[in-house]
């Protein structure tokens, strides 16, 4: 079993790597897109999955990573970028995770969305009084360059999450997530890993905000802090389910190639579908798309919002 | 600051801040019985203003008769929607944390199906019609006629529904429920009946913000979250499920935006609110007036 494992992964590792040599410009954009979802649900639930704290805020730090590429672009060369914003986040992340995580259930949820507003106003009147601008030029970059940074993101996020699920670290997560009094009084530092999980996830998603920016060519607050990047990853990770690592995949994959198809030609109707699909799955299933197919659901952890009694 | 300016950026504020307390009774009655935190509220007040327009721009029908119309029919969308998605959530739940957190989610996906029927039939477009706009004069301050209607509308229905939870047989079964499901349960109240008329009724105060707000502002099908993070700010001021909280902490969130956007800027206007929100629930999470 773990050697055909390997083996898969190792193909996929290999087709992903050669992949930009055959596609067509189109198919590599597509990828590049569902590697973007991936990455931002996976890191989502690093966080949101395992401890049920839901933050509704990932466009703050994805539109932080935005930014930090737009205004380091022409200055510093890619990668270097991807790893400035990805530190810059976790450094932000960590205060304000020790200032949020004191609250809980929707208190924390909405000030999450909160703060991501805030922060898109901020810049917005930032670079409006100060920088005297509305939006900024990006340089533009290959296709290729931007497929393979966003290909090395998910990877790390992945392995993140990898780590993370078989570690005590993801324990300590579950065990917050399932009863945080009782984690504590076990001798579980709570604060700590909550915090860490947060910046964690805050700088993954910076990066991935970074590496997909040169894409776009012009960002604006508007485009960087738009509330759906915050919402998408929640109902992708809830459409493919939360507490397995497989599951984030599944729905971003599943709702990337619908948005693909659907969001161009008729974005109202892809939208009416987003949200009534967000609400049979809260409503009939809870475990989302991978616990309907596997039904290992005894070794997993419990899935994060059982709608009914379990 | 001379008087004079200040009484006006002072009523000004307050105009505003009625209209933030109906919107923020609708939504705190709602989570104060059922603990559904309704997030798509402000799409909910946008279908009262389209239902307004349509009825102004069809047949030239009165914005303030058109309240006969988006109160009743925003009723009984409120009902159906308890009926179909909240009355099994409810039910189903086996802790407050997790119907709190579901709830949450579902409200993400109503804001979305809401919003883009309404792009569909209505388009992007920014809409908006000319209603009493005309300057009175009042206490020697002059304002727009329409915001003045607006407000006093809204204070009569806030004003009046706080009177009705407060003196009213019904209202007293309310305010049960709201403190003790099991035990209103016990001596004999329905519980099922009183979620639903209540869910119905904070829909219904949505729907009719929509349609007093329609009379002063442009409306699209995008006007509704901000609303929605008003109202969510004034109901974490006054303490969520606190009905006279909301009432007061409306006026004052008002007041906040209106003077503070007029000494700093009124770029900031949002970035003002966001501040108190994020200040309140870091200092007092349960609200001002919380115990």
């Amino acid at each position: 079993m773990r050697t055909v494992l390997i083996f898969i992964w190792t193909i996929t590792a290999v087709a992903l790597i050669l992949f930009p040599f055959f596609a067509s410009v189109y198919i590599t954009s597509l990828f590049i897109a569902i590697l973007m979802y991936i990455a931002l649900a996976e890191s989502w639930s690093i966080f949101s999955g395992y401890t049920r704290y839901i933050s509704i805020g990932s466009a703050a730090f994805f539109g932080m990573g935005a930014y930090t590429m737009a205004i380091l672009s022409s200055k510093l060369p890619l990668p270097i970028v991807i790893v400035i914003a990805t530190v810059v986040n976790f450094v932000l992340a960590v205060p304000m995770g020790f200032i949020t995580l004191r609250l809980r259930g929707p208190y924390f949820a909405i000030l999450t969305f909160g703060l991501a507003e805030f922060m898109r106003y901020i810049v917005l009147w930032w670079e409006m009084k100060i920088t005297g601008t509305r939006g900024r030029i990006i340089m533009p970059v290959e296709q290729e360059a931007v497929y393979y940074s966003i290909l090395v993101i998910s990877a790390i996020v992945f392995l993140t999450a990898y780590i993370i699920k078989v570690s005590r670290f993801g324990l300590a997560l579950q065990s917050i997530g399932q009863d945080e009094e009782r984690a504590e009084t076990l001798g579980v530092s709570t604060t700590f890993f909550k915090v860490a999980a947060f910046a964690l996830s805050a700088a993954l998603m910076g990066a991935v905000g970074a590496s997909i920016t040169p894409r776009w060519t012009y960002v604006d607050p508007y485009i960087a802090f738009n509330p759906l990047i915050s919402f998408q990853p929640i109902i992708m990770a809830l459409i493919g389910g939360v507490g397995n690592i497989y599951g984030p995949i599944v729905g971003a994959v599943f709702l990337g190639l619908l948005s693909e198809v659907l969001l161009i030609r008729v974005p109202y109707y892809f939208m009416i579908m987003l949200g009534t699909i967000l609400i049979i799955i809260v409503l009939f299933i809870p475990g989302g798309l991978t616990s309907l197919i596997g039904k290992r659901s005894q070794s997993s952890p419990s899935p994060i919002l059982p709608a009914t009694p379990v | 600051m001379e008087f004079g300016l200040f009484f006006d950026i002072s009523m000004s504020g307050l105009i505003m801040g009625g209209i933030y307390a109906l919107i923020a009774i609708g939504l705190n009655l709602q989570y104060g019985l059922m603990r559904i935190l309704n997030i798509g509220h402000g799409e909910l007040l946008m279908l009262g203003a389209y239902i307004t327009f349509s009825l102004y721009s069809w047949m030239g029908l009165d914005p303030i008769i058109s309240l006969l119309f988006s109160g009743p029919i925003l009723f009984l969308l409120g009902l159906s929607i308890h009926k179909l998605l909240f009355r099994r959530l409810i039910q189903a739940s086996i802790s407050v944390e997790i119907l709190e957190m579901n709830s949450l989610l579902i409200c993400f996906g109503l804001l979305f199906i809401i919003q883009n029927v309404a792009l569909i039939i209505w388009s992007a477009d920014i809409r908006g019609y000319s209603y009493l706009a005309y300057p009175i004069n009042f206490l020697g301050g002059v304002f727009p006629a329409n915001r003045f209607v607006a407000f006093s509308v809204a204070i009569l229905f806030s004003v009046g529904f706080y009177l009705f939870l407060r003196f009213s047989l019904a209202g007293k079964v309310v305010r049960a429920v709201m403190q003790d499901k099991i035990g209103s349960q016990v001596i004999g109240v329905r519980v099922l009946k009183v979620h639903s008329i209540c869910f119905g009724l904070g829909v219904a105060m949505a729907g009719i913000t929509g349609s007093l707000l329609s009379m002063v502002f442009e409306i699209t099908p995008f006007m509704g979250l901000p609303y929605t993070v008003e109202g969510l700010i004034v109901i974490i001021l006054g303490g969520l499920g606190n009905i006279l909280g909301s009432l007061i902490g409306g006026l004052i969130i008002g007041l906040v935006e209106s003077t503070g956007s007029y000494l700093t800027s009124p770029d900031l206007k949002m970035v003002i609110s966001y501040s108190v929100f994020i200040a309140i629930l870091l200092i007092r999470p349960k609200g001002i007036l919380g115990r």
